[in-house]
């Protein structure tokens, strides 16, 4: 009877336990509910309801009262997309009235065939949402009061003009949103940019940023080499550090086809996934040891002669150093003493992936969020290239990506060290988009304190918390972080939470901008532990942003396909799209005409907003890099009607108005929509023509390194292509050289005069390049097995700051400290040691580890509002061992406190299971709404707070970062149990 | 003319619960009552199997045999349903069904005075299809529409099927002869300290 996801003993006490929860305190949300449904009232009734104007929130009708002619109107179907993953399941959205009354599943989408997980099954309460953020509100008196968009509006843009004055525009910190559209998350880039400041970041910073980083310093993009539907024609696939049956379930689709054909699956993870319980060969490691694990499948192959000796020759560069490396460093002992696992099972991996080619590698978080991330991932890749598996269908490196539109938000969004498309902020690239913008550089130059700051990346958001707290002499900026708006993200999705809650109260200003009130409004209300660490002159603002149901636009999946919304219906309440807020900020803050020049504007709900099209034409005009240019709206929009002409496995359009294209056009997709390139389904695929989605590894790094060639061998190119051998990136002067320039038109030539292939707006570069050539714009180079840029050019094993291995520390040491990096002093070495000198690890003998439920996503407040889902998940846990419980006294389902040296405390259901080893404990990381055994509803705005509260893992993790992007360690830490 | 039958091979069942919330949405159904769940065996060990389960629309339905004031009733195509107005709320079916397939709401439109709520195959109940009655009582008729049951059109790896028996043992049929063996599961014995790699 257990409607709750464990078995055995747990079932009968997880029933009990939801029929106690289901009396205390659901009655409420479901029984007005259902009251407004049988008693026929459809509009506004009730007093919660009467405050909120012409909305139908709890209107919840179904299809039969829909169809009786007395209700009226004529049934609509809007093409959307889900908004919790990376995988892109397509939405068929039934609306009547403006009101979201059915879903149905869209079998002809090649992504996810009708398929869904809990989370799309439920998307419809989404337009409904009881839980949601409703009004403005501001905090007065440790409450939340309701005021107007035109108050909220005029004191948040005087509070920061105030500060811009005395502190600069870099006092004010920005955390945008993986879950804006591109659109959105573009004009949040420029946003911030005429604000003048690049403190500004997404979710992508603690989700995949190694991965972007190692994985775009290895071989060209930063990005999943293939698709989630290319695996089906693998052979052999890989997980390390993905559990994808809880995160992305419908990617499974496609791994279990692949698998029935015969394809070998192996998991590989600390804990015994969902995933892992499909694998053919499951392997535990220990936490944060992914390195000796992969390096002791690689010196496998290396031992057995099985790499491929010709694409390592032609495409790689270094593998001759990693080798020795390898050879010398990771023999069978080393791994099973650094990793757990005998050579037996490396040996197994390694024969298994070799020999059953092509084989796929599949990573998430549990390589991405370490100390040393950017080095984990670049093992993968490098285990990769030894077996000559990337730019292959059915190989690639699969890197399944988070939130919905994680891809985008990361290829044109707010990130601190780049403009849109990895453009960089070098003046060159300001000016590159200045010119896209049709802005004036020497005007938005002066928007910044100096040209040093325009050029400095920014703060990320896992440390955004130090630019407040840190002392302002260590910092790389001349002001402390003032003011910081939280837009679309959770806060409990960063760690060092209990720091967090200190420099929440130390603000001058707090802007939160969702749907939903989020963790942030609640931690913000909550009193301090100490009533000294109060602000008296903090102000906190609550303001509601539409879904992605409330408008349209454009998100890019995993695999790089865009796909368009339609909007479903008109924002709930008093809800408004996140780019008309950004709109009205700007023009209360004096930069409202420079930002939407290029826009058409049209009328919304709640004042005047730019087109999402026409934000997307811009888009188009802008991002050469990573061709981002070919896929115009109408482009776009012609694919979702169309969806049924492709094909499943190789994602291509066979006949119909799309013919030939590869669904969403994913990127890059190079030069103007009229130049027609079908997009790329598989990066570095030599096998296909670049007209056809084909390409190589990208030069990005030079032609030679210290006399040794850079660029491909002599006969290693794209299919067709007129250039036979390794060549640089085009440029105007290369073109001249190869007599090509003339090809150009004349409108071409006079844009494309003194450009490269990034920077010429005219595309004509590209065409000639890539139409007339057959060759690839960025050049045809060998990917890098030495990464000369990083701290390890070849990936080296370091244990984690906080771990529980104190005797491999002065074998595997950390990284040194840092002084300025990302404008943050960053400490490794003298945190590792001082664990080491205080035996941290006695007293906190457990690896804590967090992860995905597959009820929930991310921060969890918006689906733990959503009570289909949070019916599902009721309470946070812990998952400890039979082992490490019994050694504590802790049974089946008892409270237990989960305590860190960061002096935080957990008070969590025990989950007692085999799941985990016996020196491991797992946490979900979606709870939110519990501090450190405190229910924080009275600090939620009133009527608008998730049905599922519980204790956040990250209000107890502790510090380390990547010491390439700053990525926070959440994956491995450690922590003590006991009976609560 | 069809049978209408439910299948979950979990072999592929990975417990996302899509099936759960699916018919949740679909016919709105109250917090405490579950339609459909996701049983999990083996949770975290080697072995580890999912099957999602409802109302397996039993052919001699004991449901039937038993309920005192006889509201069961089956349709043409198999679909076991029963009439919420001649129910009685006394939980006898609740006693002979081997599948805990009925629910006991504690409220609400599906279960005013306490009735008996079940899948209904997205087939609706006694009253005209598609009228806002049957909705209340019953959820929405897909089959009325031309449409299968939402949990199994939505379920992400095509684990659950739903529809006619004929058409799903084929399915069903095809995936055994395609996977050729059972489970072949190496390593667990390390995992969990067995020698030899053997579960």
């Amino acid at each position: 009877m257990a409607l709750t996801r464990k078995s055995g003993a747990s079932q009968a006490t997880r029933a009990n336990r939801l029929s106690r929860s289901v009396a205390d305190m659901q009655p409420r949300t479901m029984d007005r509910r259902t009251f407004l449904k049988r008693s026929g009232v459809t509009v506004g009734a009730g007093a919660a309801v009467s405050a909120i104007a012409s909305q139908l929130p709890f209107a919840m009708m179904g299809k039969a009262e829909a169809a009786d002619p007395a209700a009226g109107g004529k049934i609509e179907v809007k093409r959307t997309v889900c908004t919790h993953c990376s995988v892109g399941c397509a939405i068929d959205a039934e609306v009547q009235n403006g009101v979201w009354i059915g879903q149905e599943p869209v079998f002809d989408s090649p992504l996810n065939l009708g398929a869904h997980c809990a989370k799309g099954a439920a998307i419809r309460e989404h337009g409904h949402g009881e839980g949601r953020l409703k009004y403005p509100m501001k905090l007065v008196n440790g409450k939340y009061q309701k005021i107007s968009w035109d108050v909220a509006l005029n004191e948040i843009s005087a509070r920061m003009l105030e500060m811009r004055k005395t502190d600069g525009p870099d006092s004010v910190y920005f955390i945008g949103s993986s879950k804006h559209s591109n659109e959105q998350a573009y004009l949040m880039r420029k946003f911030v940019s005429m604000w003048g400041t690049n403190n500004c970041d997404h979710q992508a910073r603690i989700c995949h940023s190694t991965t972007v980083a190692g994985v775009a310093n290895t071989w060209g993009y930063g990005a999943m080499t293939n698709s989630y539907n290319d695996m089906q024609n693998s052979k052999a696939m890989l997980f390390i550090g993905s559990n994808a049956a809880e995160a992305h379930p419908v990617s499974m689709l496609h791994t279990l086809h692949a698998k029935e054909n015969g394809a070998k699956m192996i998991v590989v993870d600390p804990r015994f996934t969902r995933t892992a319980a499909k694998a053919d060969q499951y392997v535990r490691i220990r936490s944060g040891s992914d390195i000796a694990f992969l390096f002791g499948v690689v010196y496998h192959i290396f031992k057995n002669g099985w790499e491929d000796k010709k694409y390592i020759n032609d495409r790689v560069y270094g593998m001759e150093k990693v080798r020795e490396d390898i050879m010398a460093k990771w023999t069978p002992d080393k791994v099973l003493d650094v990793c757990g696992v005998p050579e037996a099972e490396v040996l197994k991996v390694a024969e298994t992936m070799a020999k059953n080619k092509p084989s796929t590698i599949v990573w998430c978080m549990g390589q991405t969020q370490h100390t040393i991330g950017n080095a984990f991932v670049r093992a993968s890749c490098i285990l990769q290239l030894t077996l000559g598996n990337i730019g292959v269908s059915g190989g690639g490196a699969n890197i399944y990506r988070g939130h919905d539109n994680v891809q985008g938000a990361t290829d044109i969004g707010p990130n601190p060290d780049s403009l849109p498309g990895y453009y960089g902020i070098a003046a060159g690239s300001w000016k590159h988009w200045c010119a896209v913008w049709e802005a004036d550089y020497e005007w938005l130059k002066k928007q910044f304190v100096s040209q040093a700051m325009m050029e400095k990346s920014g703060i990320t958001v896992s440390r955004w918390i130090d630019g407040v707290l840190e002392k302002n002499e260590l910092i790389d900026q001349d002001p402390n972080l003032k003011a910081v708006f939280y837009w679309g993200h959770a806060p409990n999705s960063q760690s060092r939470g209990l720091e967090m809650k200190r420099a929440m109260d130390k603000l001058d200003l707090l802007v939160v901008i969702d749907p939903y009130p989020s963790a942030t409004a609640a931690m913000a209300a909550m009193p301090p532990s100490d009533a000294k660490d109060a602000n008296p002159n903090r102000a906190v603002y609550l303001l509601p942003a539409a879904t992605q149901f409330e408008t349209s636009g454009s998100a890019t999946a995993s695999n790089r396909s865009i796909q368009w919304r339609e909007k479903v219906i008109e924002p709930l309440f008093e809800a408004r799209s996140d780019h008309m807020i950004m709109y009205q900020l700007a023009e209360k803050l004096g930069f409202g005409k420079e930002l939407v020049k290029n826009y058409k504007m049209v009328q919304g709900k709640g004042g005047m907003e730019p087109e999402p099209e026409s934000i997307l034409r811009e888009v188009n005009r802008g991002t050469w890099t990573i061709g981002y240019t070919g896929q115009s709206p109408e482009r776009l929009k012609l694919h979702m009607q169309n969806m049924h002409t492709f094909d499943v496995k190789s994602l291509r359009a066979k006949g119909g108005p799309c013919d030939g294209d590869y669904f969403g056009l994913p990127w890059p997709c190079f030069g103007t929509p009229e130049m027609k390139h079908p997009g790329t389904p598989n990066l570095y695929d030599t096998s296909k023509h670049v007209m056809e989605g084909g390409g190589n590894f990208r030069a990005n790094f030079g032609v030679e390194k210290d006399g040794v060639n850079l660029l491909a061998e002599d006969g290693s190119h794209s299919k067709g292509a007129d250039l036979t051998t390794g060549y640089p990136e085009f440029d105007h002067v290369l073109l001249k050289k190869l007599g090509w320039w003339d090809e150009l038109t004349d409108a071409e030539k006079a844009k494309a005069e003194g450009k490269n292939w990034k920077t010429d707006l005219s595309g004509g570069i590209q065409r000639v390049v890539m139409k007339n050539h057959g060759c690839h714009p960025f050049g045809n180079a060998k990917a890098r097995a030495v990464v000369w840029n990083f701290p390890d050019p070849i990936p080296q094993h370091r244990e984690p700051l906080y771990g529980t291995r104190p005797d491999l520390v002065a074998k595997y040491p950390t990284h040194d400290d840092k002084k300025a990096f990302w404008r943050l002093p960053t400490l490794y070495k003298s945190i590792q040691q001082k664990n080491l000198e205080d035996k941290v690890a006695e007293k906190f003998p457990l690896i804590l580890t967090s992860g995905r439920l597959v009820e929930y996503e991310g921060g969890g407040e918006e689906t733990r509002s959503n009570p289909w889902l949070a019916e599902l998940q009721q309470e946070a846990f812990v998952e400890i061992n039979p082992k490490a419980a019994n050694d504590r006294g802790i049974r089946h389902n008892d409270w237990v406190w989960l305590k860190t040296p960061t002096g935080a405390q957990l008070k969590v259901r025990a989950q007692v299971t085999e799941r985990v080893g016996a020196d491991t404990c797992f946490m979900p990381f979606h709870f939110s709404g519990h501090w450190q055994g405190k229910d924080m509803l009275a600090y939620y705005p009133e009527g608008a707070h998730p049905v599922v509260r519980g204790e956040a893992v990250n209000t107890a993790t502790t510090y380390g970062y990547d010491a390439v992007t700053m990525m926070q360690e959440t994956k491995t830490t450690i922590c003590q149990v006991a009976k609560a | 003319m069809a049978r209408m039958k439910f299948v979950c091979d979990s072999e592929r069942c990975i417990e996302c619960n899509g099936c759960v919330t699916a018919c949740k949405n679909e016919h709105e159904v109250p917090w405490g009552v579950s339609r459909r769940r996701v049983v999990t065996l083996n949770d975290g060990v080697p072995g580890e199997r999912s099957v999602s389960v409802a109302c397996m629309h039993c052919t001699d339905a004991p449901c039937m045999a038993v309920c005192p004031v006889d509201c069961f009733y089956q349709t043409d195509e198999g679909v076991v349903l029963h009439d919420k107005d001649l129910c009685i709320g006394c939980g006898y079916c609740f006693y002979a069904c081997p599948f805990g397939a009925p629910q006991f709401p504690q409220g609400g439109a599906f279960g005013m005075r306490g009735k008996m709520d079940k899948c209904t195959f997205c087939a609706g109940g006694p009253e005209a299809d598609n009228s806002a009655e049957e909705f209340k009582k019953y959820g929405r008729n897909r089959l009325a529409e031309g449409k299968l049951p939402l949990c199994a059109e939505m379920c992400s790896t095509k684990a659950l099927l739903g529809g006619d028996g004929q058409v799903l043992s084929d399915i069903i049929r095809d995936r055994v002869i395609k996977r050729g063996k059972g489970a072949d599961m190496v390593g667990w014995g390390t995992a969990y300290g067995k020698e030899g790699g053997k579960s």
